[in-house]
């Protein structure tokens, strides 16, 4: 361990023996001990190791149990060696990646990535590491201003792409410091997207292989003569990139004179296939830190399922385009199978390898929209050339289906996922709360009408204070600059200045166009704990509240939420965005009622996500709550659910959105602040008073 | 009141006009240079429809020289007011005076008036342009009691960035099928290469990896940028080079810098730069 790494606190203490240790752990790891299977063998390694180190581990044992126990108990079982190899910051590393691979693939592979941390520790040199988590973000808009198609990132042991997904290894530390780890990064990425780009899977790399004796040899070279090619190509395109190659490879890299075809301009992958024949296939091919693997059969499978959609979506686009060039006059009608077969493309190829297709209509160059222009693009870096059959416009029935296939509705049982925060990690859970948009069943039609007759001379105070607000015109008097004089400042001036005062310069008016550009989503609390009167008033406060913003015109959304355990978040509409509060929405006020528990973090994520569609110039998101964040079954209550919750609203503040929450917890001074910021909440003491309130605090918020 | 009105002629509150003397360097994309021209006989405003930084302004500039007509250039902004076009009564030394806006300065003296980014302005401003935009040609001046007829030499023009992907910075229909519209858009590569040349006098190699780093950004339109480069942080960029500043510092400062504030889409233009250059 690295003295004075900043993430460990050094205690001064001596370490703890193995009967406290097996007493922790005892009770850290309880669920999964049994009387054969105890805590003694965990805690007898544990014990010979410094107090930093043991703190390290019981802290991690703790968190880790938070989400399974069984987990736990294998980190337990490995920490003592893996804390042998690597320093604070690895054994972080190797942790959160344990738990990654455990949230998305489950027990088994989490326990084996926590047992395999002796690969991972030969690989991780702590601070010169780069993780790929850390470069995924900047290597995906790299790839994305690189051009050609857009190719994601995900994660694999070794490097290689299937010309759809570039897989990049989890860490990188073969560098001697983290920026150059970045740039190896960034190197395998951009020599993986040549492949791409430049055709390498353009020809049967499996057949060619298989001529010789040893195929996955064969491969190995035409890996090299490959990555040789491209890196050439490459130096052309990026010449900034090659020069940062040259210089990791150092002086020592002498070339084959027989490469020289390679690194002309026009070398495809037939040249490297023909090369293959001259290299000495009895030696491993020289293999470098950015060499990753070939995997044609991926690729080929890849690449055929991508010419096929391709295919029919161009065809459908050009018989898109072909509607808009010919306008539909019936003099036309004939005419139309002449233009249809009218489409050609002419490909041209510079030598830099850049692709310019020109698209042309019955002989007339047409410019393409940019959708159709990346089409013709992707197909040519697959086959060199747009195939005639390409080119034939699509029947209208054939777009409609397409058309459906694309739009991208998820039918009702299909949840949308979300991330959510894990403060002990420091890291988002990907994709972890599956969450549900549900309508609230219609209740009872006659609550809203008893609801407006119970507050009636309070209705009438709402709606009088609420017109007061309405944006409407105003004029500005005295004004230093306007639209027309201000006849009463002027004549108080010429009295002035005859007396012998200065004429003021406030001589206009200026008439002020009160524009309340705001929309605001209400997020209100269904979970079980609302049961009883808390429903009650929460409902009135509904009435109440729409009826005030009707009067205001202020665009709405009412959704409530609940849920029960992270597979089950739930959102209930009841009043969108673009609804009138008709009479449903006033039943579905009615039918709210209590539900499960309250995962806020990925309700907020999700309104967000709605509110983020409004065009609006303030947009506000208002909590009705009646207690902190809640779940069950796992350690959603407490701090993590407050931070979760904290860290979703941060999302929405990133977005624009401001927070607010009403709620009638009266403990909510303790987490409130954390979570919403030093005045963006209230607490209203009194339940009853809750349907009045929060029309008023709506007001004073909006004001 | 029966204060004396008359007309301020003081510098300082005249709009921005002036006769273009030199010939603005200017590269036609298309035909917009004909078009504008036929327009401009025709008695039909124009308006410009293009993202940022293609040569909007600098085309209104050359139109100005070749027409020889005074280019009076209102930048919109979402506080402008009827009045700030019109004009409006001002009261100096014991009388009020009228002041022209810049509108109804351009159409007496028989300008080009150039309304930059017309969709920043209210809603209701651009209606005052709706009776000077069709075939009536008039500027009604109602707190001034007069009804500007529009001399044959003016011209109402307007530039519009249909790329703001803003409902409400959208140009209303009435407005929008009152003028004639040229589209502006990057010129082509090789295009763009010569004015990048000619603005800055950067050498054709480096301004090639310039433009390549151009189409790498605006391939990351949508993506997480608004915009890509445009042809003038081009320009900058290349000033910025010649005047010896490192290409990944200038590109730094005058692409990256100006495209975005999100550190993840700086660190990927830098990285974009550092491939090229």
């Amino acid at each position: 361990m690295r003295p004075g790494d900043p993430r460990l606190t050094i205690r001064e203490h001596y370490p703890l023996t193995e009967a406290q240790l097996d007493l922790q752990l005892d009770a850290l790891l309880n669920p999964v001990l049994s009387s054969r299977r105890t805590a003694a063998p965990l805690a007898r390694p544990l014990a010979s190791l410094a107090r930093t180190q043991q703190d390290f581990t019981l802290r991690w044992v703790d968190i880790i149990a938070r989400t399974n126990y069984e987990m736990a108990y294998q980190f337990a079982a490995a920490a003592p060696a893996a804390l042998a190899q690597l320093d604070a910051g690895a054994a972080e590393a190797w942790i959160i990646q344990a738990m990654d691979s455990y949230d998305r693939e489950g027990l088994h592979h989490g326990s084996q990535a926590f047992k395999n941390f002796s690969g991972f520790a030969a690989r991780a040199d702590g601070e010169h590491t780069a993780s790929f988590e850390a470069v995924a973000p900047v290597l995906e808009l790299f790839m994305c201003g690189l051009s050609g198609r857009r190719l994601k990132i995900d994660t694999a042991p070794v490097a290689w792409t299937d010309t759809h997904t570039l897989y990049l290894p989890p860490r990188m530390s073969v560098g001697a410091n983290r920026a150059q780890n970045f740039l190896i990064y960034k190197i395998i990425a951009t020599l993986l997207w040549a492949q791409s780009r430049y055709g390498t899977f353009n020809a049967d790399l499996d057949t060619a292989v298989q001529q010789y004796n040893d195929p996955a040899r064969a491969l190995e070279w035409l890996n090299y003569l490959e990555t040789i090619r491209l890196e050439a190509q490459l130096a052309r395109v990026l010449p900034g990139l090659a020069r940062d190659i040259a210089a990791l490879r150092g002086p020592a890299h002498q070339d084959d004179a027989t490469m020289v075809s390679l690194r002309a301009p026009g070398a495809s992958v037939h040249d490297s296939i023909a090369l293959l024949a001259t290299v000495p296939l009895a030696n491993e091919a020289p293999r470098l830190a950015w060499t990753g693997l070939l995997r044609p059969a991926d690729a080929a499978a890849a690449r055929a399922e991508r010419l096929t959609r391709e295919k029919s979506d161009l065809q459908a686009a050009l018989a898109a385009l072909l509607g808009e060039q010919v306008p539909s006059s019936d003099g036309e009608q004939e005419g139309d199978a002449d233009s249809a077969a009218g489409f050609e493309t002419s490909v041209y190829t510079d030598p830099d390898g850049d692709i310019d297709v020109q698209l042309s209509l019955g002989g007339k160059p047409i410019a393409a929209p940019d959708h159709v222009r990346n089409l013709l693009d992707s197909i040519v870096q697959d086959l060199g050339d747009i195939p005639g059959d390409y080119l034939t416009p699509a029947d209208a029935s054939d777009t409609a289906q397409n058309d459906d296939a694309v739009e991208d509705i998820p039918p009702d049982d299909d949840p949308r996922y979300y991330d959510e925060w894990d403060y002990q990690r420091r890291h988002y859970r990907k994709n972890w709360c599956a969450l549900r948009e549900l309508d609230v069943p219609p209740g009872d039609g006659g609550f809203v009408d008893a609801t407006l007759k119970k507050y009636a001379p309070q209705v009438t105070q709402l709606r009088r204070s609420f017109e007061m607000l309405r944006g409407e015109d105003r004029l500005l008097k005295r004004m230093k600059h306007g639209d027309d004089i201000d006849f009463d400042a002027v004549i108080a001036g010429y009295a002035d200045m005859r007396s012998g005062r200065e004429l003021s310069d406030r001589l206009f008016t200026r008439r002020h166009k009160a524009e309340r550009n705001l929309a605001v989503m209400f997020m209100v609390d269904m979970s079980g704990s609302t049961k009883g009167w808390i429903n009650e008033a929460e409902r009135e406060a509904l009435v109440l509240l729409a009826e005030a913003l009707e009067v205001l015109g202020d665009r709405y959304a009412i959704y409530g939420f609940s849920g029960i355990t992270r597979r089950r978040c739930e959102i209930f509409r009841i009043k969108r965005f673009d609804e009138p509060y008709s009479g449903i929405v006033r039943q579905r006020i009615a039918g709210v009622a209590p539900q499960d528990y309250t995962r806020m973090g990925a309700a907020i994520r999700h309104l967000t996500r709605l509110l983020e569609s409004v065009d609006a110039r303030t947009k506000l998101l208002i909590t009705l709550s009646d207690g902190r964040p809640d779940d069950y079954s796992d350690n959603y209550r407490g701090e993590y659910g407050i931070e979760d919750t904290r860290q979703a609203l941060l999302e929405a503040h990133r977005a624009g959105i401001k927070p607010f929450c009403i709620t009638i917890d009266h403990e909510a001074r303790d987490y409130l602040p954390h979570m919403y910021g030093a005045v963006n909440w209230t607490i209203v003491d009194d339940v009853a008073r809750l349907p009045l309130k929060v029309a008023d605090i709506y007001r004073r918020l909006t004001t | 009141m029966n204060t004396p009105v008359r007309f301020l002629s003081s510098k300082a509150l005249q709009p921005e006009a002036r006769i273009i003397e030199r010939e603005p360097y200017y590269e036609p994309i298309g035909d917009e240079i004909a078009l504008f021209e036929a327009a401009y006989a025709s008695l039909i405003p124009v308006l410009l429809k293009g993202p940022t930084g293609c040569g909007k302004t600098r085309f209104m500039e050359y139109m100005a020289w070749k027409l020889q007509r005074p280019l009076i250039t209102v930048s919109c902004h979402d506080d402008l007011t009827a009045s700030d076009l019109v004009g409006r009564y001002l009261i100096t030394n014991n009388e009020t005076v009228w002041v022209d806006g810049p509108l109804a300065h351009a159409v007496r003296v028989g300008g080009i008036c150039y309304l930059d980014e017309v969709v920043e302005a209210r809603k209701d401003t651009t209606v005052v342009i709706h009776p000077l935009a069709d075939d009536r040609r008039i500027l009604p001046m109602e707190k001034h009691g007069e009804l500007l007829r529009a001399p044959k030499e003016f011209v109402l023009a307007m530039s519009y960035n249909p790329g703001y992907q803003s409902v409400l910075k959208e140009l209303k229909q009435s407005t929008r099928q009152r003028f004639v519209a040229i589209e502006f858009n990057y010129p082509s590569e090789a295009l763009e290469a010569k004015i990048v040349i000619a603005e800055s006098g950067l050498d054709a190699a480096s301004t090639a990896k310039l433009l390549k780093l151009a189409h790498m950004t605006r391939n990351l339109k949508g993506n997480g940028l608004d915009e890509g480069a445009s042809t003038r942080l081009l320009v900058h960029t290349a000033k910025l080079m010649r005047r010896g500043i490192a290409p990944r510092a200038a590109c730094h400062s005058a692409i990256a810098e100006a495209l975005t504030d999100d550190a993840e889409m700086l660190r990927a233009i830098d990285e974009l730069a550092s491939s090229i250059f």
